[in-house]
């Protein structure tokens, strides 16, 4: 007992002899104050925040600088594209609606606009994207998934060319950024639908592509991603390697006296008619257009379990359909004779 | 602005001209002071939004209705295109054939059609193979129609889907593909490359049966026909203008579309061939170099398949639609306008260098008849008012004319070589003697109609497109050419072009004067 008395009390003039070389050592940094360290803020004064540098306010301007692009090439001709190969196997269909354009001495910038299931969507679109607006490409990310911590705003912009935009609404600030680079010559990739589709069907679009083309007189080129929410959907947390593939459609371009809504609105029928394509064919989808049946891009607006239902029945149909299907099939000769 | 054709005088300081080899090319030096060359004249621009030039064809027709209005939910409707014979080189994708297709459908979906049927109008060429459907077609129409059997390729030997819709003034019948002629409307996209194309030509031999071509197809009509490239003196088109008539009358309503495009035939690196020769730069000098050598090396099947894979970057330069006779008229306006050089005065010695490919071999072998097919038919009747060359003149050809055929696409054509030609090279004296055994053969209809051949009777016509230019001539040289076949053809093998010469000095004597039409790219000679 006398000797655990005796540990305590050592251990306590251990502790009290640490605390006081502390002390001693401390001492002399308590002379340096402010401007050494952080001033105290007076009473009854609210200081005004700094203003947040991530998120939409995140500046991208050095990530298109030359050194920048070297790096972003060499990055998605290389591991990017590896990447996409690997898990997503991407056909790219519908490329020569925009031969005209890419064969022109100087094509013009274009604000192509895919539906979206996956976060691999980008990596397939940028393999997709014909080099002519390859190089000069920049992708609109939400600004608070892919901008709200450093090194992930970073990498976005250094990586993709990422350019950080708010989901709900295109403010003013964006929409003059976008501008200004489209006036450089740049194209863009926007998700009208502002986010991944959460069930498989696609979400109402936003107006920003059919705004910024409007405001700049750029051509919007609808697109359909299919394949990659199968891959790697909302939610899912990891990767299923599987096929995709990417139809471009027709560019659109604002027509005299039509408004953004009505402009975005065919944009959407315009993906919706290239989703068509990809489960039926060219001439079905032109029909279905033509005869104004119902978009099929968002499914049918009834319960939960019949909207699952039918996206497995189009899944079926489509490329994402033919992952678990054996590549060569034998034809049928019949009974076994004999 | 492409400056336009014009005619060189050759003289000393001229350097050597390019001149065709079949898969090959050489460089040959042409006598100075009594040799011209006849240079093209540059690729015109191609249209900047063809998209936009044809919709805006179909809503603007000329002598019909817009499209549009000629559509309705519950009528038959019929695509015809032009087969892989056009272009030549086959033009990169998308094909201007797909670019109008695909807006004929746009319009047919809009008003709600159903029954739409697509016919590859062959005549009787071979049946195209799937790679080529989707080259001209797309991937979208392809795999939208052929599924389902509504994209198909005409049979002119199926009795069963071949209808007789009249009679000429001339005794000559009109028997066209059935569909075609039960159709409410009947649209025709066309390439027209030459001013041969196009018009009535495309339906009334596209679609129809053999009895029905061998009315203009023949020795008489050929031989009448001054030039190919001039419809209004052309017996062949004569005949075929008739026929056009008796289907207006009677036949469906047929929307012509037709479209023209740049002489832009060649890629990199091979664009020097289409570059004057004095204006070849040094990195020009040095491909010529590099790919004449290597095509001397490499053996034939393999050049044959690079030229072959060529895609040509043409591009549109002008779509018109409407009513089929208005159409061409501004069609050929608009061909002559890029391919007409003006030229004085005929020639004693016309020299040809012939090419790797004619209408009739894509994708396939140019055999010995092709050769004279592409010589004295295509190449001879690139004029107006009058021959290049003087009556009994003397042509020089330059092409190896090897012994070489195709047996999937020209199977009666190794026959006709053989047996035929072994008889009688008299256009006549065949078609009277061997036509009808050739033409309706069992063997040969097989072919035709279930694998990828040429019809029988294809040779004499190949053979017949060439009787106007083997008939005028006095002597046809072709230097470097296989001696048993050129021989065969009724023709004179020659080493050399100097031995050439020397050959055709025997009928236009020691000083003849020389013309040379340089290849590529296509040009009409408007003769004084």
């Amino acid at each position: 007992m006398a000797s655990k008395r005796h540990l305590t009390r050592r251990a306590q003039q251990l502790a009290a002899r640490t605390e006081h070389a502390i002390r001693v050592v401390a001492k002399p940094l308590a002379k340096y104050g402010f401007p050494w360290r952080s001033p105290t803020v007076p009473r009854g004064i609210t200081v005004p925040e700094k203003p947040d540098t991530l998120g939409g306010n995140f500046e991208t301007d050095w990530a298109r600088r030359p050194l920048a692009s070297v790096f972003r090439s060499a990055f998605t001709a290389g591991p990017m594209k590896l990447m996409t190969t690997v898990l997503a196997r991407p056909e790219v269909l519908g490329l020569d609606r925009l031969t005209d354009l890419a064969r022109l001495d100087d094509p013009p910038p274009l604000i192509f606009a895919p539906d979206h299931h996956s976060h691999l969507d980008t990596s397939v679109m940028i393999q997709a994207i014909p080099p002519a607006w390859r190089r000069d490409l920049v992708v609109a990310a939400a600004a608070d998934y892919f901008f709200d911590k450093r090194w992930k705003a970073t990498f976005s912009a250094l990586a993709l060319n990422a350019i950080p935009i708010d989901r709900e609404a295109t403010g003013r600030q964006s929409a003059d950024l976008f501008r200004d680079l489209i006036d450089d010559g740049r194209s863009l990739l926007i998700y009208p639908e502002g986010g991944r589709s959460p069930d498989g069907w696609a979400q109402p679009f936003k107006g920003g592509a059919a705004y910024l083309s409007a405001k700049t007189g750029v051509a919007v080129v609808p697109v359909h991603i299919e394949g990659t929410g199968a891959i790697f959907g909302k939610g899912m947390k990891k990767p299923r390697p599987g096929r995709t593939r990417v139809i471009f459609g027709e560019p659109l371009l604002s027509l005299p006296d039509e408004n953004t809504r009505r402009y975005n609105a065919r944009i959407e029928a315009a993906v919706g008619r290239l989703t068509e394509e990809s489960v039926s064919d060219y001439w079905t989808a032109a029909r279905r257009a033509a005869a104004g049946a119902a978009n099929r891009l968002e499914g049918p607006s009834t319960s939960s379990w019949r909207r699952k239902w039918l996206l497995t029945e189009r899944r079926h149909r489509e490329i994402s359909g033919r992952n678990n299907r054996p590549d060569r099939s034998w034809p049928n000769l019949g009974p076994r004779q004999k | 602005m492409p400056r336009p054709g014009f005619v060189l005088d050759v003289d000393r300081s001229t350097p050597p001209m390019l001149f065709w080899h079949g898969e090959k090319f050489s460089l040959e030096r042409l006598p100075a002071d009594r040799s011209r060359v006849i240079y093209p004249a540059e690729s015109f621009p191609g249209l900047t939004d063809p998209q936009a030039a044809i919709r805006d064809a179909l809503e603007h027709p000329l002598d019909m209705d817009p499209l549009r209005a000629l559509l309705h939910a519950d009528m038959k409707l019929t695509i015809c295109f032009d087969d892989a014979s056009l272009s030549l080189p086959k033009m990169r994708r998308p094909d201007s054939r797909q670019r109008i297709i695909e807006a004929v459908l746009d319009l047919a979906a809009e008003a709600g059609v159903d029954d739409v049927h697509i016919i590859a109008a062959l005549g009787l060429h071979r049946r195209m193979h799937d790679y080529e459907l989707r080259h001209v077609l797309g991937n979208r129409i392809f795999d939208a129609f052929a599924p389902n059997g509504t994209l198909y390729q005409h049979d002119a030997e199926d009795p069963e889907n071949l209808t007789v819709l009249g009679e000429t003034d001339h005794g000559e019948v009109l028997e066209i593909n059935k569909r075609v002629a039960d159709s409410d409307l009947v649209v025709y996209a066309n390439v027209n490359q030459v001013a041969m194309d196009g018009g009535w030509k495309s339906l009334v031999t596209g679609v129809a049966s053999y009895r029905c071509l061998s009315h203009h197809h023949n020795p008489e009509s050929l031989q009448n026909t001054r030039s190919l490239m001039d419809r209004h003196h052309s017996a062949l088109h004569h005949s075929i203008w008739r026929l056009g008539k008796v289907l207006r009358d009677n036949g469906p309503k047929v929307f012509q579309i037709e479209s023209t495009i740049n002489t832009d035939a060649f890629p990199s690196p091979f664009e020097f061939l289409s570059k004057r020769e004095w204006e070849w730069t040094a990195r020009d000098r040095m491909t010529y170099l590099a790919t004449a050598k290597t095509l001397d090396r490499l053996p034939r099947r393999a050049a044959r398949k690079i030229f072959h894979g060529i895609e040509a970057p043409y591009a549109m330069t002008g779509v018109y639609a409407g009513f089929t006779e208005s159409v061409h008229e501004r069609t050929l306006e608009d061909v002559y306008r890029q391919h007409i050089v003006e030229v004085e005065g005929q020639t004693d010695i016309l020299t040809l260098g012939v090419p790797f490919i004619s209408p009739y071999n894509p994708e396939s072998i140019m055999n010995p008849i092709l050769v004279m097919c592409m010589g004295l038919g295509y190449m001879f009747n690139m004029y107006r008012n009058k021959p290049l060359v003087r009556e009994g003149g003397v042509i020089i050809m330059t092409h190896p004319t090897y012994r070489d055929f195709h047996p999937v696409h020209h199977p009666s054509y190794i026959d006709f070589f053989d047996e035929v030609l072994s008889d009688t090279t008299d256009p006549a004296v065949m078609s009277e003697k061997w036509e009808r055994r050739y033409a309706e053969d069992e063997w040969y209809r097989h072919l035709y109609r279930t694998g990828n051949a040429y019809h029988g009777v294809h040779p004499f016509y190949a053979w017949y497109w060439g009787a106007h230019g083997q008939q005028w001539a006095g002597k046809v040289i072709i230097v470097g050419g296989d001696p048993t076949a050129v021989r065969r053809m009724g023709f004179t093998p020659a080493s050399t072009m100097d031995d050439a010469f020397e050959l055709a000095s025997d009928v236009v004597g020691r000083s003849p004067s020389i013309t040379h039409l340089h290849v590529p790219s296509v040009l009409v000679a408007d003769v004084k």
